[in-house]
């Protein structure tokens, strides 16, 4: 009986779990073995004998050398991060404010414009890419960081007060009321109240949304056209690849550190941005 | 006694500061606390979606204003054979994509939701193929289906499944698998660990009752766990058909569109026409023929959404 | 001070019609209940007192200032809320000094109010704490010291105690009642339990969807309620009602229905002039039913069967079969009495009750 136990638990969760994982991982772990692989063993056919295509012996740093040396792979990495973080502060301040007014108060047309907020977090980038360029190029926007530090809160800010939205109905209502009744206006008992017993759900939305604006890429590639301002995912896809010719050492090293300070925001908040994502669905 | 002074001054006490006495009205405060929303979603969203209408009636260039041509483009993009394929491959990605995310994202969801040692650590890892920026971890499959160095096809010949190389981006079939096949990768850790949230909202009492009741446990997804995760599963569906029918970074990536444009999708095809040959109105027109069909995935989910909060 | 006059309030939510036309003078120092079913309005009157809700119409004045259009910051009251509302990410210390910081007193003054209320609750232990930590009681006067630090000119309770377990609630009551005698403030308090209005009023306001029933003092509520439904909501258990038809009989007046038939002592035959051949209700409480060994002449009598016994240990309660209805009778716990006993029962002749049927008003 015990025997069977233990052989349906291998069966029906060991193994399918490691080939979930194996599938999912697989491709980060040759990212990492890529980027420290000299370029002699890279461009081996994949018919060549001996040739162990999952381990090297003699890894090295050129390609991340190459990166920062003869590429702007650090200045990818600065745009990346200040317009990622501009991009997710703006979208906090508004998402917790409109989140507030719209699960908190009374006022006409609430209903309507709390749908038309929801419409909008469903806009994919997609759809209106075209327009936009044209407009961020009659603003004078092309090519600095505010066209992105501008655009992107458009897809954070309906996200943010959608998942905001969740977190403020959550606080009872008498602690607001009490504190208006202990001498606070209602934009105090906002502040001092509400927000402060709401920050789980502002650290979700602000990671949650950190990445996304980390990771978004039409708008980048469409808007910034000058190498220097280029955000990290632009640059390696327009960057290292000359023509037809793929420098897969140092793109897969620019991927690599190109996600790490995601993963390493992640890391650090994997519960809230757990709390993000299903929030997100939920609402 | 203390409460003899504590009544002695109940008297009197300085009247509060005459604060902003507007935003005590909810419509004031309400109006203010929404203005920039609104004024960034419309100049970014709204008005570029006016625009796009104007722009796909137009035939404008870059640096061209271009004249008022009607539903010309619309027209013209109709009769175009890569845009008729560019709409099957919308559909047929989104469809297989979402059916096999889902089927795997509730398996490895109903694996997650077992007691092991290291489920938070799995837990963790297993969403970085969602926060990982997709281009760069698509660049990643990319190298892995390189037609010389695969090491997929490396892994193929040695267990002896194949005998010559598998051009996976070469031809129009396979290339089409292979971006289905990232988006799959990509999209299962969002399905799973979405269903897992709904999944744990399901009390065990209610399996334990109807194992109780003598249901198999095939019975008790079917009775139990499939009904009770079907709003949580309806909406994971709807968010992710929106954002697969729109994708653009997979398929840009992994073959823009190639070979001889077999893989286009209705994103990347307008980016290639609006943005790559400088035709604005047409890209627009291309980019705007998705909005009918997103559109009623919206209303399906307002909808849905509507009638889960009344009941 | 803090004398609360409410004129003509109405509260109108769309089509419903919330609290209809109360009017209610509070004395400075008094302690008024409101007290009712829920629905009946009693927490949105308190809310409109306290500036959470509008008014629809009519005027609130506290101190002879109408306050309808202040901002419940300026009104300078106080309200210790059902769920206490305590702030959890604030100390047990910063809860209390809240309200003070926010109308900008100086920091030792509102140590010294935190500490006095603190030592007055018997929570001065507690101030470091987080409300998370603390148990249902100290939460609760966690919340009442919250309100007194303010020196409030109105305190106001919404059903404070009803998240409490019995013993605690009785407990807190007595308490709240001993802080009201010590502070003085006035308090308007809400509750849906009669015994919390009985034992804590000065005065107790009944409402009932929304109209004011009766005010009055407790035992002026117990014994001279001034409908049906005060006599029914106020004592436990509930008094017996039943329909009888008046008659005259030998010149005396006669109250019979299926299952019962009695002679209506005088005091209450006088009243009944008017309603000969017309249906009434009587009512009397099941204190006022006493078991007699066969005839009483001085009380009216009737007969029942017992179905069912309820033994409290201080009394016992019988649940009788009088005709179709049933009364219920509280008795010395000595009584020897078995389910499907054949009982007289006397009512106290003193202690009878008369409502109108129609308008269920007291005769």
């Amino acid at each position: 009986m015990i025997e069977g136990a233990i052989w349906r638990k291998w069966v029906f969760f060991y193994v399918p779990m490691a080939l979930f994982l194996l599938f999912l991982l697989f491709p980060f772990y040759w990212m990492v073995i890529t980027s420290v692989r000299p370029d002699g063993e890279l461009y081996r056919p994949w018919n060549s004998i001996n040739y162990n295509p999952f381990w090297t012996w003699k890894p090295t740093w050129d390609h991340v050398r190459y990166l920062f040396e003869e590429t702007l792979f650090a200045s990818w990495l600065w745009n990346t991060t200040f317009i990622a973080l501009a991009s997710t502060a703006i979208s906090l301040v508004c998402g917790v404010f409109a989140g507030y007014a719209l699960s908190r108060l009374n006022f006409p047309f609430a209903g309507s414009l709390g749908s038309a907020i929801f419409i909008t977090y469903l806009v994919p980038q997609t759809l209106l890419f075209i327009p936009l360029a044209e407009i961020i190029r009659n603003y004078r926007l092309g090519d600095t960081p505010w066209s992105l530090i501008l655009t992107y809160p458009t897809f954070l800010i309906p996200f943010c007060t959608w998942l905001m939205m969740g977190y403020f109905k959550a606080v009872p209502r008498e602690l607001e009321e009490c504190a208006r009744i202990d001498g606070a206006s209602r934009w105090q008992a906002m502040l001092y109240i509400v927000i402060p017993v709401a920050i789980p759900g502002i650290l979700s939305a602000g990671i949650f949304a950190f990445t996304l604006s980390w990771n978004e890429f039409i708008y980048a590639l469409v808007f910034l056209s000058s190498p220097a301002q280029k955000t990290v995912s632009v640059g390696v896809t327009s960057e290292l690849i000359r023509g037809d010719v793929f420098y897969w050492g140092p793109l897969m090293a620019g991927a690599l550190l190109g996600s790490i300070p995601v993963a390493i925001a992640y890391s650090f908040f994997v519960e809230h941005y757990v709390a993000g994502l299903t929030g997100s669905v939920k609402g | 006694m203390a409460i003899s002074a504590v009544s002695a001054t109940t008297l009197r006490e300085a009247p509060p500061p005459r604060r902003q006495r507007l935003l005590e009205d909810e419509r004031w405060l309400a109006f203010v606390l929404l203005v920039p929303t609104i004024v960034l979603l419309g100049m970014f969203i709204a008005y570029p979606f006016i625009r796009g209408i104007l722009l796909s009636v137009t035939n404008s260039r870059v640096g061209m204003p271009g004249d008022f041509v009607g539903l010309a483009n619309f027209y013209k993009i109709f009769n175009d054979g890569i845009f008729r394929t560019s709409v099957y491959n919308t559909f047929v990605y989104t469809g297989v994509t979402t059916v096999f995310k889902l089927a795997l994202g509730l398996w490895l969801a109903m694996l997650l939701n077992r007691n092991f040692r290291g489920k938070a650590f799995t837990r963790a890892f297993i969403l970085l193929p969602f926060i990982i920026p997709t281009v760069l971890s698509t660049f990643a499959w990319k190298w892995m289906f390189d037609p010389t160095f695969s090491v997929l096809n490396w892994l193929l010949y040695h267990f002896g499944l194949i005998t010559g190389r598998i051009n996976w981006l070469g031809d129009p079939d396979l290339a089409m698998i292979s971006i289905i096949i990232v988006n799959i990768w990509r999209g299962v850790p969002f399905f799973a660990i979405s269903l897992l949230a709904g999944l744990q909202t399901i009390s065990p009492e209610l399996n334990e009752a109807a194992a109780i009741d003598g249901a198999k446990p095939w019975q008790r997804f079917w009775h139990i766990t499939w009904p009770l995760l079907l709003p949580v599963t309806m909406v994971v569906v709807l968010f992710s058909v929106i954002q697969t029918f729109a994708d653009f970074q997979i398929v840009y990536v992994m073959t823009g569109g190639g070979p001889a444009n077999a893989t286009h999708l209705f994103a990347t095809y307008a980016y290639q026409i609006g943005i790559g040959t400088g035709l604005l109105s047409e890209g627009a027109a291309i980019s705007l023929a998705m909005f009918p069909v997103l559109f009623l995935v919206v209303i399906i989910q307002l909808l849905y959404i509507r009638r889960v909060e009344v009941r | 001070m803090g004398q609360v006059v409410l004129k003509g309030i109405n509260k109108f939510y769309e089509s419903v019609h919330a609290v209809k036309d109360v009017n209610l003078q509070i004395r400075d120092k008094e302690f008024v209940v409101f007290v009712g079913p829920s629905g009946c309005g009693k927490t949105t009157t308190l809310r409109m007192i306290a500036g959470l809700e509008a008014i629809s119409s009519g005027d609130i004045s506290i101190d002879g200032n109408v306050i309808n259009a202040l901002a419940p910051m300026d009104r300078d009251i106080a309200m210790v809320f059902q769920n206490y509302a305590l702030y959890p990410h604030m100390s047990v210390y910063d809860n209390m000094a809240f309200g003070l910081k926010m109308r900008k007193f100086e920091r030792p003054e509102i140590e010294k109010r935190v500490r006095e209320a603190a030592d007055i609750l018997g929570i001065g232990e507690l101030l470091k704490r987080k409300p998370r930590q603390l148990s249902g009681g100290q939460r609760q006067r966690v919340a009442l010291g919250r309100a007194i630090v303010r020196h409030p000119r109105v305190f106001l309770f919404d059903e404070p105690l009803s998240n409490l377990d019995a013993k605690l609630r009785v407990q807190m009551r007595v308490e709240l009642k001993k802080l009201h005698l010590r502070l003085g403030t006035t308090a308007i308090y809400v509750t849906h339990d009669q015994v919390e209005a009985m034992t804590l009023g000065d005065r107790v306001v009944v409402m009932k969807e929304g109209v004011v029933q009766q005010v009055g003092e407790p035992l002026e509520l117990y014994n001279q309620p001034a409908n049906k439904f005060v006599a029914g909501f106020i004592g436990s258990p509930a008094m017996n009602f039943a329909a009888v038809t008046v008659t005259e009989a030998d010149g005396s007046l006669i109250a019979e229905n299926s299952g019962l038939r009695i002679k209506l002592p005088d005091e209450i035959a006088q009243r009944l002039r008017g309603h000969i051949g017309r249906e009434v209700i009587l009512g009397v409480r099941p204190e006022d039913l006493t078991v007699v060994g066969s005839a009483d002449l001085d009380h009216p009598c009737f007969d029942a069967v017992i179905e069912v016994v309820e033994q409290l240990g201080s009394e016992i309660l019988l649940d009788m079969k009088v005709g179709e209805s049933i009364m219920v009778a509280s008795v010395e716990p000595t009584a020897r009495v078995r389910v499907a006993d054949k009982l007289r029962v006397a009512m106290r002749r003193s202690r009878l009750h008369v409502f109108d049927a129609q308008t269920e008003a007291a005769i």
